[in-house]
């Protein structure tokens, strides 16, 4: 009796969440799948066949694309990591209790805002008729109206901004169970700063890096707003490249294959990573 | 050749802020010596530690380590190293990374580490447990790899933190003997900080007590257990009847007193004070010298007149083994500890039984309050 009821609302809490995988999940990814894998032969008539991921290949443009995002967001990942370490580093162990709290609010605060309003934030700021063009204009320092939009930096930088507490709330969680005692016995045994540093904190705080590098890459190469916003037109981004086949060109199938596409892609990277520094996901992203 | 001391503290003191956890704390502790401090907990305990291993600076005073002064030094080149009351061991390293952590720190070539871990690994009898993970430890053992980390660099000085107040009490009993074996082994000096006496006194050659930020006393455990200069000392360590009373007259260093529940005794002024009739006194009566007899009807024993008499009932009877007691309802509605023998025969004694409690002037320990 007592056991059917545990199951009974074991079954009731999981089902809003197996639905959640299902639907939003599981079955758009099939249906991508299967939509990638035909061809348009004639209006309506629609074959099977591999022709969308071979046009995938023949194309450089196409690939180039996929690689650059691919590395430019492993670019960012790792600029959000160095930044976002000692940020996160001086919140856990060096903040008093009381401004922890107030520091933590403060890295949330850029969420309460949306993705387009930040982004239209860098554009007031950067743009050749921006508020940093301006300023310098007005200083001397130069002589013309400078634009510092469209570009790879502003783009990587912008990312950088929108990704980073990703980065810094698990390093944080982390960081913060790591008792002040190792640091010091670390340092009692004869360690230098550096080595504290290389043997101790980093590997101590290896699960929080590896689980905020695996979200903020995943958030980098599929974001989409931002590298267009702050890169324009030519910001040769992959989900750019996905969202014409879907909507300008109106082909599915070739859209549905390049979204799975970076879906592997990105999968293989993280695969990758987990691979080279020992983790698992289990023990990184399953704990933070 | 003069003694030598491997550390030398000189008017120590440290504040935060306004509170002043260490107060002008002065000792020396000559080499391969085990030297305990010990103290109630907040007395300052750890703060002096971390100030002998450099992790906080003293606000006066210097600290002397082999003769030289190492208030300038930091704390990675400091040749004094700590067991942390936690042990701090490095989880995710294996043990012999962290044994071998602090060799690499000094640039050892890896044939060296192989040989100097195995070989201190060997002197803790754990020499098979390398290449396990931390987690896979008990914690006596863990214990022992804590100290084996600091000693495989062969310190001037090791620091213990309460490093046995984590353990269950039957492993901290065994961690007890084991410590000392393992510091007569290294032949090195131990400084041991602790707020469980039986700890310091079982095995330490000196013992510092420590209450509020300074030491009250230093000296061997028979020393403060017999001879305590304060009544801080002669309370905390061991176990006492406590009083405060008195004084009615002073013979010498015999007082004449009564307490505050009503008991005439005669008691023995410990202290450096000067004492007059009138004073008021703190005193202390250990159980294991008071003297328990049952009152037989009639028969009254001849004590001397130096010596404390007092009737009273046995209200209850603790029963450990060894360390049996009884309570005393005496006269004054007060309650008296003294302890006894049981042989488990007929004779002992019972709750209910009146008895006459008897001890030496010398035993009844007076302090000026
Ligand atoms: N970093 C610190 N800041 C402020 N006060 C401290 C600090 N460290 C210790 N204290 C205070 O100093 C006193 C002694 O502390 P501690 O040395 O830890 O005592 P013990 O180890 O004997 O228990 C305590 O009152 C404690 O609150
Ligand atoms: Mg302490």
């Amino acid at each position: 009796m007592k056991k059917d009821i545990t199951r009974l609302s074991f079954i009731l809490l999981f089902a809003p969440f197996a639905l959640w995988i299902i639907l939003l999940i599981i079955l758009p990814h099939i249906g991508m799948v299967i939509i990638s894998l035909r061809e348009k032969v004639a209006p309506r008539i629609y074959e099977f066949s591999f022709a969308n991921y071979v046009d995938f290949m023949q194309e450089p443009i196409y690939w180039n694309t996929l690689l650059r995002t691919g590395s430019m967001s492993l670019l960012v990942t790792v600029l959000a990591l160095i930044i976002g370490f000692p940020i996160a580093y001086y919140i856990a162990k060096i903040a008093g209790k009381r401004s922890k709290g107030a520091l933590f609010l403060l890295c949330l605060i850029p969420l309460w805002v949306s993705d387009l309003i930040r982004a239209f934030g860098w554009i007031l700021l950067l743009r050749e008729t921006g508020v940093v063009s301006t300023a310098l204009q007005k200083t001397g320092l130069v002589s013309q109206p400078i634009e510092f939009l469209y570009n790879d930096a502003t783009v990587i930088m912008g990312l950088v901004y929108t990704v980073i507490l990703f980065m810094i709330v698990p390093l944080v969680s982390t960081l913060d169970g790591m008792d002040d005692a190792m640091v010091e016995a670390g340092y009692n045994l004869g360690g230098n700063g550096s080595t504290v540093l290389r043997r101790i904190i980093i590997p101590y705080a290896m699960p929080g890096i590896v689980s905020g590098c695996i979200v903020v890459f995943m958030l980098t190469a599929g974001s989409y707003l931002t590298p267009i916003l702050l890169g324009g037109k030519n910001s040769s981004w992959f989900t750019e490249q996905i969202y014409e086949q879907f909507i300008s060109r109106y082909n599915w199938e070739s859209g549905a294959a390049f979204g799975f596409l970076l879906l592997f892609f990105t999968s293989i990277v993280v695969w990758l990573g987990l691979k080279l520094s020992g983790q698992t996901l289990s023990s990184t992203v399953a704990k933070s | 050749m003069s003694a030598e001391y491997d550390l030398e503290c000189l008017d120590v003191s440290k504040n935060f802020g306004g509170v002043r956890a260490v107060e002008d704390v002065s000792f020396k502790i000559p080499k391969g010596s085990f030297f305990s401090i010990l103290g109630p907990s907040g007395c300052g305990k750890t703060t002096l530690m971390r100030m002998i291993a450099g992790f906080e600076d003293p606000t006066r005073g210097d600290i002397y380590i082999k003769r030289k002064s190492v208030l300038n030094t930091a704390p990675n080149k400091r040749n004094v190293k700590m067991v942390f009351q936690h042990l701090a061991l490095f989880p995710m390293m294996n043990v012999f990374e962290n044994i071998a952590y602090g060799l690499r720190c000094r640039g050892e070539t890896a044939g060296e580490i192989e040989r100097k871990v195995k070989d201190v690994l060997e002197r803790i009898a754990l020499p098979d447990v390398g290449g396990r993970e931390i987690h896979q430890l008990s914690g006596g053992q863990k214990q022992r790899i804590a100290i084996a980390r600091c000693m495989v660099l062969d310190p001037d000085v090791l620091l213990l933190d309460e490093p046995l107040g984590a353990l269950d009490l039957k492993l901290r009993e065994a961690m007890k003997i084991e410590l000392k074996l393992l510091q007569h082994q290294f032949d090195t000096t131990f400084i041991y900080i602790t707020h469980d006496q039986s700890e310091a006194l079982v095995m330490s050659d000196n013992v510092a007590i420590m209450n509020e930020g300074r030491f009250e006393q230093v000296g061997a455990p028979q020393e403060l257990y017999h001879d305590p200069k304060t009544a801080f000392v002669a309370g905390f360590v061991g176990d006492n009847n406590h009083w405060t009373g008195k004084i009615n007259q002073v013979i010498g260093d015999r007082l004449d007193l009564v307490t505050e529940t009503g008991l005439s005794m005669t008691g023995h002024l410990r202290g450096n004070a000067a004492a007059a009739a009138g004073g008021n006194l703190t005193l202390f009566v250990r159980p294991e010298f008071i003297t328990t007899r049952k009152v037989e009807d009639g028969t009254s024993e001849k004590i001397s007149s130096d010596d404390n008499c007092l009737t009273g009932k046995i209200d209850s009877l603790l029963f450990n083994g060894a360390n049996s007691r009884i309570l005393v309802r005496g006269p004054g509605q007060e309650l008296i500890e003294a302890d006894i023998v049981l042989t488990g025969g007929t004779d002992d004694l019972r709750p209910g039984d009146p008895v006459r409690l008897s001890w030496p002037r010398e035993q009844t320990m007076c302090f000026l309050a």
